[in-house]
């Protein structure tokens, strides 16, 4: 009798401790749109599809990180490239789904579009398990991004000012082409080489490919990343003005690169180059 | 009635010496003991690098010489500047002081190289420069952020919540590099030229005295002091050429 009273109380003790020291973090839940998604089912579909890159601990370290470049993110570190919220801040349960389903184009992350929304939202809950900062941060609050302005080749001109004052050209240089004179020696947060985004290989950005898209990108900065954030230099209308200048560094048909055209072969006397040249005559 | 003067005149005594106090008398220093001592170094350290400024004019004009690279300043008598110096541990600790502390990108350069700071405590990042600086704190405790400073913008007024040795760079001057060091303590110090620090205002206890160097780690000394004594802890790290 004593031996098995003893035993249902080693038996209890030790499914109590097993209980405690299951990750908690398994109960953690996401939201998507309409659907909550489940750690503890994304579990194995981060075991099927993700681990191989992003590792077992989700530190990026998979068995296939060696031999890719940029490096898989690391989840344990909760900085996210492509955020709605500003920088230094969580992303949103939306953000994360809108990366995994997109992918990350020029890089080994694929658009996990061919899953379910659901499995999205359980990969997406599973992910946020691997940083205790989910436990204590909320996500940031998304900024706020009013109406665009009119296209217009005074919102390109202004742009293509922003675009010399605020020194997008040291590392995107003048023509967008990734070769400023600071772009050979960066480095991201893990100290790897990154290049910044070349305007004129026709690819889409990281973090999607819409006007909007653009806007974000430069006002929450792509953390992680040498992309600062210029949220608190840049007015919210002047942002449409860089986003309109930015469409005419890139190849595709739009109607800024349109506009741009026209006016610099009827004004190309006096259009002023981008660059240190300009900006050491007084800026 | 003589009586009855007499026992005021302690009372007397009290307010004529609290009047001549308070008229100009020199204030007396904090109560509480003192850890001070000298940081050095022993072995060859590494010989700092001048640093090529040219790709950003406005920056190398204001240098006459050039900017020299900072990991391993070393000053007279083997001294080593820029260690931080923090009580780790037996202090009680309390709320972080209500001062700023300042951060500048001046020249190109971080001024302070290493900036101390509490967690919690209110920092103001300024741009001096006529270039714009991207200010992008390397954090892994506390939230990474990077931020875009162009010249003639408002300093940024940030904090850290957590303790950390924070580098600090500028990814468009890839020579900047700096360290924001966030502690729980106010009881810090950083060495200057002659590798000297000083602890001062600290309550009678045992304590656990941290000396960090960016490049060659830490150290630690347990050290107890009485409520009005001074105490030395003295620090050698190994410097190695590399």
């Amino acid at each position: 009798m004593k031996t098995k009273i003893a035993f249902i109380t080693m038996a209890l003790g030790v499914s109590l401790v097993f209980a405690a020291a299951l990750p908690s973090g398994l109960a953690q839940e996401s939201h998507v749109g309409p659907l909550t998604g489940n750690a503890s089912s994304g579990k194995p579909l981060y075991k099927r599809f993700c681990i191989g890159c992003h590792g077992p601990a989700g530190d990026g370290q998979g068995e296939n990180a060696p031999w890719i470049d940029p490096k898989p993110r690391d989840f344990t570190a909760a900085t996210f490239k492509c955020r709605s919220t500003p920088t230094g801040t969580l992303p949103t349960d939306d953000d994360l789904d809108n990366a995994v389903t997109r992918g990350f184009v020029t890089t080994n992350m694929p658009s996990w579009n061919p899953l379910t929304p659901q499995q999205r939202a359980d990969l997406v809950a599973y992910i946020k398990t691997f940083s205790p900062r989910w436990k204590t941060d909320k996500p940031g609050i998304p900024i706020h991004i009013p109406a665009e302005t009119p296209v217009t080749i005074q919102s390109v001109l202004h742009g293509r000012e922003l675009f010399q004052k605020m020194e997008c050209w040291k590392c995107h240089g003048p023509a967008g082409h990734g070769d400023g004179p600071s772009a050979a020696t960066l480095t991201d947060s893990k100290d790897q080489p990154i290049r910044p985004y070349n305007f004129s290989t026709g690819s889409r950005f990281k973090c999607g490919q819409t006007n909007q898209d653009l806007y974000r990108i430069f006002m929450t900065g792509v953390d992680g990343t040498p992309m600062p954030s210029f949220a608190d230099v840049i007015q919210p209308n002047d942002a449409w003005d860089l986003v309109h200048f930015l469409r005419t560094l890139q190849t595709m048909h739009t109607p800024e690169l349109a506009l741009w055209q026209k006016y610099s072969s009827e004004h190309a006397s006096e259009i002023k180059p981008i660059g240190p040249d300009a900006a050491s005559g007084g800026n | 009635m003589n009586r009855k003067l007499l026992c005021l005149l302690p009372a007397a005594a009290v307010i004529f010496y609290a009047v001549k106090a308070g008229a100009g008398a020199p204030i007396p220093p904090p109560a509480g003991g003192t850890i001070s001592g000298k940081v050095t170094y022993t072995g060859t350290p590494p010989k700092m690098k001048p640093i090529d400024m040219s790709k950003e004019p406005t920056c190398a004009k204001q240098h006459t010489t050039p900017v020299m690279t900072e990991n391993v300043t070393t000053g007279p008598d083997s001294s080593l500047q820029y260690v931080v110096v923090y009580i780790s541990e037996g202090d009680p600790g309390g709320a972080a002081s209500t001062e700023t502390v300042r951060y500048d990108q001046r020249g190109c350069q971080y001024l302070p190289h290493v900036l101390p700071m509490q967690a919690g405590q209110v920092l103001q990042i300024f741009n001096d420069d006529q270039t714009s600086h991207n200010i992008h704190p390397l954090a892994k405790v506390n939230p990474e952020w990077n931020k875009s400073q162009p010249a003639g913008s408002l300093p940024i007024d940030t904090k850290y919540d957590k303790p950390e040795f924070i580098p600090v760079k500028c990814n468009i001057h890839p020579w900047m590099h700096g360290y924001f060091v966030v502690l729980n303590t106010s009881h810090y110090a950083v060495t200057g030229p002659d590798g000297s620090f000083s602890l001062k205002g600290l309550p009678a206890g045992k304590y656990t005295v941290t000396a960090w160097q960016e490049q060659y780690g830490t150290q630690t000394q347990e050290v107890t002091i009485g409520s009005t004594e001074t105490k030395t802890a003295n620090f050698t790290f190994k410097a190695l050429p590399y």
